[in-house]
């Protein structure tokens, strides 16, 4: 059985975790900006253009001069904003992103040599912290990162913000129905909430990935997967066409930045999530698996980009007809079925 | 074609075609059976490939778009009207223009400034020749006077200064004397027209 593998794992200490948190800080961040970089290269093939050529080879170190743009540059905080919450709602984003990323398992676990001093023989775990209930932590914390374009928007003093607070909220009312009642029939299959779970139900290869077992579930995950990380179809909340930039009008520098990692790590994450649950997780005992799942991590943050690139976005009202009219009821139907199924 | 069809306004005689958009559904039953068959149409994958394959022509088939401008540019037509060339006679490496002031005189922005002087020899050759390309319009009306085809429109385009007036002067604009033989004619306004020869006649002796 699998679960002995687990079983096996030396002890996780407070030193382990810590190591783990402050790994997923930097990797992620570093990631993060990466993504930009990969996005605007993929953007630009797809538009038969270069993309950034010219900061280091092929354009490699335009993150760096990004990077150093957005710290440097000046902080602005409008006359009549409310100061504090416009100071804290970027925070939020950026933190919750980086918290569901705590129940998720990213990269191998592996434990530091024993002649490094002070932390020699510290096991590090794949997972910061391997919550029972892992999918509902990270789903309940992706909704909570919302909370960041939400206030922000509302802080701000200006009516694109409030435009975009608006569209935020009716964005996280319609998919957020959506995301737990498709991921809910997997669930029910599995019978846990854990990650590990999943990835021991589907260790037996491509032949048991519950793609196969929940294609519709699959699919709404996935549509309501782009809208959790307010993706192009459905990137209402900052939409430039029509609201300027949404909640993100008045921000510079720094606290841009940070909705901007935020939203990375969630692609990242959302990433994470359809490759466990959905396309068969990792594979705990090779390093292989590793470099397999991140293999299909890369392939759904390349699909969020050649989405983006090919097709337009919707209304606010058409994201909400399509959420509630046509997803909830699939979603609802498909664990109908599920049940009957697991029952019969 | 001319322009009359446009001109007329009287509503139902033109000659329109109707572009045939479909038509809304009618009833429930027809709204669900769109959203069915729109649903199940598969034009977001459509969308998706072309997507696609405009990536990888882009990167396999050598389809890529962009001119990295400042190192690579694109070739401007012949007739292009850009800052001012001063050319050569190719015979003697003399400058062609002859002073006679035309240019300055048709300017419309009253850019060309220019003096002339009679030299040792008691021939006109100019001592001052400036053209302000902050007020100069491009226009071509000074290459299409000079009936020397002296002055004439080169190819330099790059012409942003941090100054609204930005004189040139003729030395400036005259063809280098060692790149007499890289000078190459001018084939927009006011140049002879490439059938000119067909149109030479001999003079007629009665005149
Ligand atoms: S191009 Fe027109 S405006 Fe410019 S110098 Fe010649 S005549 Fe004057
Ligand atoms: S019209 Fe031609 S020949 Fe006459 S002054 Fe101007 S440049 Fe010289």
């Amino acid at each position: 059985m699998e679960t002995t593998l687990i079983e096996k794992l030396p002890e996780v200490t407070w030193v382990g975790s810590l190591i783990k948190a402050v790994l997923i800080l930097a990797i992620i961040s570093a990631l993060a900006g990466f993504g930009t970089f990969i996005e605007r290269k993929v953007l630009a093939f797809m538009q038969r253009r270069l993309g950034p050529m010219h900061v280091g080879y092929y354009g490699l170190l335009q993150i760096a001069a990004d990077g150093i743009k957005l710290f440097t540059k000046e902080d602005i905080i409008p006359q009549n904003a409310n100061k504090l919450i416009f100071m804290i709602a970027p925070v939020i984003t950026a933190a919750t992103a980086f918290i569901a990323l705590a129940a998720v398992p990213v990269f191998p676990d592996f434990t530091i040599p024993s002649w490094i001093p002070l932390l020699g023989d510290t096991f590090v775990p794949s997972i910061a912290s391997d919550l029972n209930i892992g999918i509902l932590f990270v789903l309940g914390m992706m909704a909570a990162g919302l909370y960041g374009p939400l206030l922000a928007g509302m802080s701000q003093a200006n009516k694109w913000g409030i435009i975009g607070a608006a569209r935020t909220a009716v964005q996280f009312l319609s998919y957020e129905v959506v995301t737990g009642l498709s991921i809910l029939a997997p669930i029910m299959l599995v019978g846990s909430l854990s990650f590990i779970d999943f990835n021991t139900y589907q260790a037996g290869g491509i032949g048991d990935w519950l793609i196969w077992k929940q294609p519709v579930a699959f699919v709404l995950f996935l549509i309501a997967g782009f809208a959790e990380t307010n993706r192009t179809p459905f990137d209402l909340l900052e939409h430039e066409a029509e609201v300027v930039s949404g909640y993100a009008t008045e921000y510079s520098g720094m606290r841009w930045g940070m909705f901007f990692i935020g939203e990375y790590a969630n692609m990242i994450t959302v990433s994470v999530i359809a490759s466990i649950v959905f396309l068969g997780g990792y594979d705990v005992a090779s390093m292989f698996g590793w470099f397999f799942i991140m293999a299909k991590i890369a392939l759904f943050f390349f699909l969020m980009l050649w989405v983006r690139a090919a097709w337009p976005h919707v209304r606010p009202d058409q994201l909400m007809w399509l959420c509630w009219k046509v997803l909830m009821p699939l979603a609802v139907v498909n664990i109908l079925i599920t049940a009957l199924v697991m029952m019969v | 074609m001319g322009l009359e069809q446009f001109k007329n306004r009287n509503v139902g005689t033109q000659n329109y075609t109707m572009v045939d958009a479909g038509h809304s559904p009618k009833g429930v039953l027809c709204q669900f059976k769109q959203v069915v068959k729109r649903t199940f149409k598969g034009e977001l994958f459509v969308g998706l490939w072309v997507t696609m394959k405009a990536m990888l022509k882009a990167l396999f088939a050598n389809d890529m778009h962009t001119v990295k401008y400042p190192f690579e540019k694109l070739p401007i037509s012949p007739r292009y009207r850009a800052i001012h060339d001063m050319l050569r006679l190719l015979e003697s490496g003399h400058y062609r223009c002859i002073g006679c002031g035309l240019c300055e005189k048709i300017c419309i922005s009253n850019c060309i400034t220019m003096d002339t002087r009679y030299d040792e020899n008691q021939r006109k050759e100019v001592s001052e020749y400036t053209i302000n390309f902050g007020r100069c319009i491009f226009c071509g009306y000074c290459a299409e006077v000079c009936p020397e085809l002296a002055i004439v429109h080169g190819s330099r385009y790059e012409n942003a200064s941090e100054q609204r007036a930005g004189f040139s002067l003729f030395e400036d604009m005259l063809t280098p004397i060692d790149k007499l033989n890289l000078q190459q004619e001018y084939s927009g306004f006011g140049s002879v027209s490439p059938n000119a020869d067909d149109n030479i006649k001999q003079t007629p002796l009665a005149y």
